[in-house]
């Protein structure tokens, strides 16, 4: 049996979790001979939007454990790690996973510290079966994920986090009626210590829900300055995305560190990324590599970002960008 | 008064092209530098300034090779005033070994007197990415954690810590010192170490202790490069000339309605 922390946003369980849950049942069907397989149930913590359920079982989720009171009204990563743990208790699951999002990461953590197992982040893979009794191989993510590792976790539950589009989110071909669990597991006041006692909104720009967009424009130093944004700005707002820059120009000062594409930045996985002006450094392509498509515009046909696209345009960011917000504009206006 | 550890991680400066080792345990570094990720020169950053916010002393510590002391010496060029060189050749040490080894340097220095107030790391280490020291050193010492943070505040004993939240907006935690906390890159810009303060670093003497215990690992299997990909880009055009293909794209990709 394998548990998956699925995280939730205002209308349901999240892209990269609904791709943890698919990896997840994956790997549960995979042959094993020793009972590592089993049914994939979901832990969702604090908020759950309407048809969540409905929908993890359309995944191939049997069971959904739902974290609630009072302990789960803030975020705290000691706290959702005691749900997750409560959980795994009373199912004895080989695995324990998670997407490898910011508090993915921290809440296995969290779990692997509590039940002194080993954790591997940011895996892709799985060279072997999930057995009961056998060595369990991963593949993950080092280096910003210039790097793979095969890593062995020996204990059980095997802890991983799946990192983001390692699969591509596919609902069951047998879909099941996920059964809803509702819980209120005892916490700790030692877990209750550190949880989030305010939230404030993002700025006011297009770049707070960067992690989760579904297109981001990039741009680097080929921007020039704090004035050489206005066209992928307007671009990013034509397509409904946010901006992503560089860390050369965060460095710089010419736009908000929150806006970092990057290993040091957000790690994107949009459908579409446009990155402008940007050559693509290992430390700016472990941020965007696992975006779904990529159409780099750049002067240089050769920088590492334009040969590693998916499509190109060969081109001044300031020239090329305002032609494509000009032709789209034009062709809203004919109809 | 607030004291402040600040662990950070010696790691090669991949900037180019990444090599491994011929026995496929490591990145062959023999061709690059060395630095400490983004993540931890925040982290030194602002134990300095919590440090002397407080009235009391930022001490670094890290665990690696003797060549680590270079990573020691720019924490000092930049305002922290002791160092620690737990020395050892990390590349046996698994997360769990690099927590406890920092827990049994704060335990025998708080049994000396030396305590802790905050402990900050960085989030993730640019080379292994493992995301667990800061957390698993918290469990060893049983104090809070705070993850993934750009500024720390102390006041009257408890730190406020702000980072930002899934959802784009900025979260705030308070904790009671003492507390651990691992920093992100973003919330304060570090300094570079001054003439003068080279000169300090150099007269400071590096505690050099060696490890506890023996490494239970990382589970580390062998590491690999994926498989270079022949670049399958499909050009769409040169310069302004390529906007309706590329507007003609964003449609099929369902971006544009």
């Amino acid at each position: 049996m394998i548990l998956v922390l699925v995280e939730t946003d205002g209308s349901g369980a999240t892209e990269a979790s609904l791709e943890t849950v698919t990896f997840a049942r994956d790997l549960a069907t995979r042959e094993t001979g020793d009972g590592g397989g089993g049914p994939v149930r979901a832990v969702v913590v604090g908020e759950l939007p309407e048809g969540t359920v409905e929908a993890l079982g359309a995944y191939g989720v049997s069971e959904v454990h739902h974290a609630t009171g009072e302990a789960f009204s803030a975020y705290g990563g000691a706290v959702w790690a005691a749900a997750l743990q409560a959980v795994h208790q009373v199912t004895d699951s080989v695995a324990v996973t998670a997407t490898g999002s910011p508090r993915g990461n921290e809440v296995l953590a969290h779990l692997a510290a509590r039940l002194g197992v080993a954790m591997a982040a940011n895996v892709v893979g799985c060279p072997t079966p999930l057995a009961i009794s056998q060595p369990f191989v991963v593949s993950r993510q080092v280096v910003g994920g210039a790097v793979l590792e095969e890593m062995r976790l020996d204990d059980r539950p095997a802890v991983f986090s799946v990192a983001g589009h390692a699969v591509e989110s596919t609902p069951a071909a047998s879909p099941t009626t996920a059964t809803l669990r509702e819980f209120s597991p005892e916490v700790t006041e030692a877990d209750l210590v550190a949880r989030v006692v305010s939230t404030e909104p993002g700025e006011p720009d297009r770049s707070g829900s960067l992690r989760s967009a579904r297109v981001v424009v990039g741009a680097g130093r080929g921007a020039g300055g704090t004035d050489g944004f206005d066209g992928v700005v307007e671009l990013a707002g034509l397509l409904d995305g946010s901006l992503g820059v560089s860390r050369v120009v965060t460095s710089l000062g010419w736009r908000p560190h929150h806006e970092q594409v990057g290993q040091t930045g957000s790690r994107i996985s949009p459908e579409l990324y446009i990155p402008c002006g940007i050559s693509g450094a290992i430390q700016h392509w472990a941020g965007c590599a696992s975006s779904k498509t990529i159409l780099a515009i750049n002067t240089d046909a050769d920088a590492p970002m334009m040969t590693r696209a998916t499509y190109a345009v060969i081109g001044d960011m300031h020239e090329v960008v305002p032609a494509i917000n000009e032709e789209i504009r034009r062709r809203r206006d004919q109809r | 008064m607030t004291n402040v550890l600040v662990c950070v991680k010696r790691v090669p400066d991949f900037s180019g092209e990444v090599l491994l080792t011929a026995d496929a345990q490591g990145v062959d570094a023999r061709f690059v530098g060395f630095t400490v990720s983004a993540h931890e020169s925040c982290a030194v950053e602002l134990a300095v300034k919590i440090a002397a916010a407080g009235g009391g002393a930022a001490t670094v510590l890290t665990l690696g090779p003797a060549e680590a002391v270079e990573q020691l010496r720019s924490a000092l060029g930049v305002g922290c005033t002791a160092a620690v060189l737990v020395e050892t050749d990390p590349v046996g040490f698994g997360a769990a070994d690099v927590a406890r080894e920092i827990a049994a340097v704060v335990a025998a220095h708080e049994a000396a007197g030396r305590t802790y107030d905050l402990i900050l790391l960085g989030n993730d280490a640019a080379d292994t990415g493992d995301f667990q020291v800061g957390i698993r050193l918290a469990y060893e010492l049983g104090r809070p954690v705070v993850n993934g943070i750009n500024t720390v505040e102390v006041t009257d004993g408890v730190a406020t810590a702000r980072g930002a939240g899934a959802d784009g907006g900025v979260e705030t935690y308070r904790v009671p010192l003492p507390a651990v906390a691992t920093v992100l890159e973003g919330g304060v810009e570090p300094r570079y170490p001054t003439i003068t303060g080279r000169m300090k670093a150099k007269k400071v003497a590096v505690e050099v202790v060696e490890p506890r215990r023996e490494p239970v690992g990382s589970g580390r299997v062998r590491l690999t490069l994926p498989p270079a990909q022949p670049s399958l880009v499909e050009v769409l055009g040169e310069g302004t000339a390529a906007a309706p293909a590329v507007v003609d794209l964003l449609r099929s990709l369902g971006v544009l309605r």
